[in-house]
């Protein structure tokens, strides 16, 4: 039996997660810390930092610490029709933060499956997305968008590079104004502006999403969203996963549908996924794959105790106090279930909840 | 209970005017005292003011789930927010002024200073011209004066500060307003609340207009 309040939080996600993993067929995928330097310098927009920790190996091969585990499994794969690589991890990885601009060690977890890819396996792992957030909290949701439905409805519109990306930008902000005045700039008409902005107005409950855009629009990308929105009515969570198309992805590498989790209480997306065949092909690799990525360190902040305690009882002692009746006191406590800390005087930063004077003068 | 960041000064006042006339009023604001925070309990609202450059990290590390902050700073720091509607007030346009006499020949490298360095950047690298910036955190208007830059990238309003010393815009880059801006976890678990807050504003912008 595993006492689970002696696990940090990383540890704890990290059992949780693979117990859940391992459930549905995956299996654990471990790597070493060091990849090489060419990796990731072809793929550095793929990279959330495109800057890495570089060194050079004893024979002179230029290496890196590894920013990021899916361009591994991507490379270290093949491609066997019909066959499947359902893989998860928990790795360090070593990427500049995002508020000090210097490196850091962060753990990732995540999940990928490579290879003959169906709208099944996009459900399984929106699915177990879910459920991986359901593990911390029951306050999540987790919000999926189709990238080639949202390329469709732009290009149709207009097909001018430089429009497209503004549009997608607008659509990431739900930046309905400013998509107006780029429509306007652009020469498009009322109805052109109308469909894409149905991109930004149409979000929420699945079905809804799905009518509404039906009476817009008729592209084969909207039957796909109808049959994944089936299937994921028979996940466990449902009525928390919605359709959003301002979760948008570098369509570069990302494809098809595409999801990010929120959990209620931290204040950025706690989990990224989606389909990302466009970097596969950029590896020459000729299969299709989907997967995703836990950020643990947002998701420990909302965890973050500051009021525990280290230990629940702090017991001072010193050469005066017999030792023999001290060891019996420890002894009764713990087996109480209690922690004990025997010092000689109060540590300066130990959080106690009691105090047991055995010191002699006291 | 949604927090909203005011930016400081006369466009917050207005900001907060249109929040009272949607209906999120919160008279503890107009008090003379030394508070941070206003809070109307019944109407699940509560404010705070904060430097007009700070609102959008307080709304994009979620501090504040809504906000108010003007179009140059989003595009200068570009925060990962929702901009949910432009609130049409604190209208001005980020231009490039310099000393009535000058004229960019595109002979050598253009000395530009700037707060903004990253909107100037982008501006001039997408004319494919190549800049040295000088970063300043104030009186913007003196670089030019002082042989510090050639030009300058900064916002104008009513251009009084620059015709009294002798400088004129050049060229505007682009129009700058108050925009209405939202965490976005925020918008996925308080949607409702923030979705209302918006569309009330939004009738009052339609009306102004």
């Amino acid at each position: 039996m595993i006492d689970e309040t002696l696990m940090s939080f990383e540890e704890k996600s990290a059992y949780k997660l693979r117990s859940l993993y391992t459930k549905y067929g995956y299996l654990p995928y471990e790597m070493g810390k060091f990849e090489e330097y060419e990796l990731y310098i072809r793929n550095k927009d793929f990279l959330v930092s495109d800057r890495v920790i570089a060194f050079n190996d004893t024979n002179g091969k230029l290496m890196a610490l590894k920013p990021d585990v899916t361009l591994s499994i991507i490379k270290n794969g093949e491609d066997v029709i019909g066959v499947k690589q359902k893989v998860f991890y928990n790795e360090n990885v070593y990427r500049v933060s995002e508020t000090t601009h210097r490196f850091k060690e962060i753990m990732q977890t995540g999940l990928e499956c490579i290879g003959d890819i169906d709208i099944y396996d996009i459900y399984e792992t929106i699915s177990l997305s879910a459920e991986s957030l359901s593990t911390f909290t029951a306050d999540f949701c987790i919000e999926i968008s189709n990238l080639d439905l949202v390329k469709k409805v732009i290009t149709s519109v207009c097909d001018d590079a430089s429009f497209v990306s503004s549009v997608i930008n607008c659509i990431s902000e739900k930046n309905n104004h400013d998509l107006k005045k780029l429509c306007e700039k652009f020469l498009i008409d009322q109805t052109g502006f109308d469909k894409i902005s149905s991109l930004i107005s149409v979000y929420g409950d699945r079905k809804n999403v799905i009518k509404q855009l039906k009476e817009i629009f008729d592209f084969c990308e909207l039957e796909d969203m109808e049959t994944l929105s089936s299937l994921l009515d028979n996940s466990k969570f449902s009525d928390k996963i919605k359709f959003d198309f301002s979760v948008v992805n570098d369509m570069n590498y990302y494809n098809g549908f595409v999801y990010k989790g929120f959990i209620d209480g931290v204040c950025r997306g706690v989990l990224a996924g989606g389909q990302y065949d466009n970097l596969m092909k950029k590896m020459n690799r000729s299969s299709s794959a989907v997967g995703f990525a836990i950020y643990l360190d947002r998701i420990e902040d909302l965890f973050r105790d500051n009021e525990k305690f280290d230990v629940d009882f702090l017991l001072l002692y010193d050469n005066s106090t017999d030792v023999f009746e001290m060891s019996l006191r420890v002894n009764e406590l713990i087996n109480k279930g209690a922690s004990v800390s025997t010092q000689k005087s109060i540590p300066e930063k130990l959080r106690y909840k009691e105090i047991i004077d055995l010191r002699r003068r006291a | 209970m949604l927090n909203v960041a005011l930016p400081k000064g006369r466009l917050g006042e207005k900001v907060y005017s249109m929040f009272e006339k949607a209906g999120y009023e919160c008279p503890s604001i107009k008090e003379t005292n030394r508070k941070l925070i206003f809070e109307n309990e019944e109407k699940g609202i509560r404010f705070f003011w904060v430097k007009p450059s700070d609102v959008s990290i307080y709304v994009e590390r979620g501090a504040a789930d809504i906000g108010v902050a003007g179009k140059d700073i989003l595009l200068e720091y570009k925060p990962n927010v929702y901009e949910l509607l432009d609130l049409n007030i604190g209208k001005c346009n980020m231009c490039v002024a310099a000393k009535k006499e000058f004229r960019d020949e595109n002979i050598k490298v253009l000395k530009v200073a700037t707060k903004f360095v990253g909107i100037a950047t982008d501006y001039y690298s997408r004319l494919g011209r190549d800049i040295d910036i000088i970063k300043l955190n104030g009186s913007i208007e003196l670089a030019p004066i002082l042989g510090l830059s050639d030009v300058i990238v900064d916002i104008v309003e009513t251009g009084t500060t620059l015709k009294e010393n002798d400088l004129e815009v050049k060229t505007k880059i682009l129009p700058i307003s108050a925009r209405l801006i939202s965490n976005k976890a925020s918008f996925k678990f308080k949607g409702e609340a923030i979705e209302k807050i918006a569309t009330a504003m939004k009738e009052q912008v339609e009306n102004n207009d």
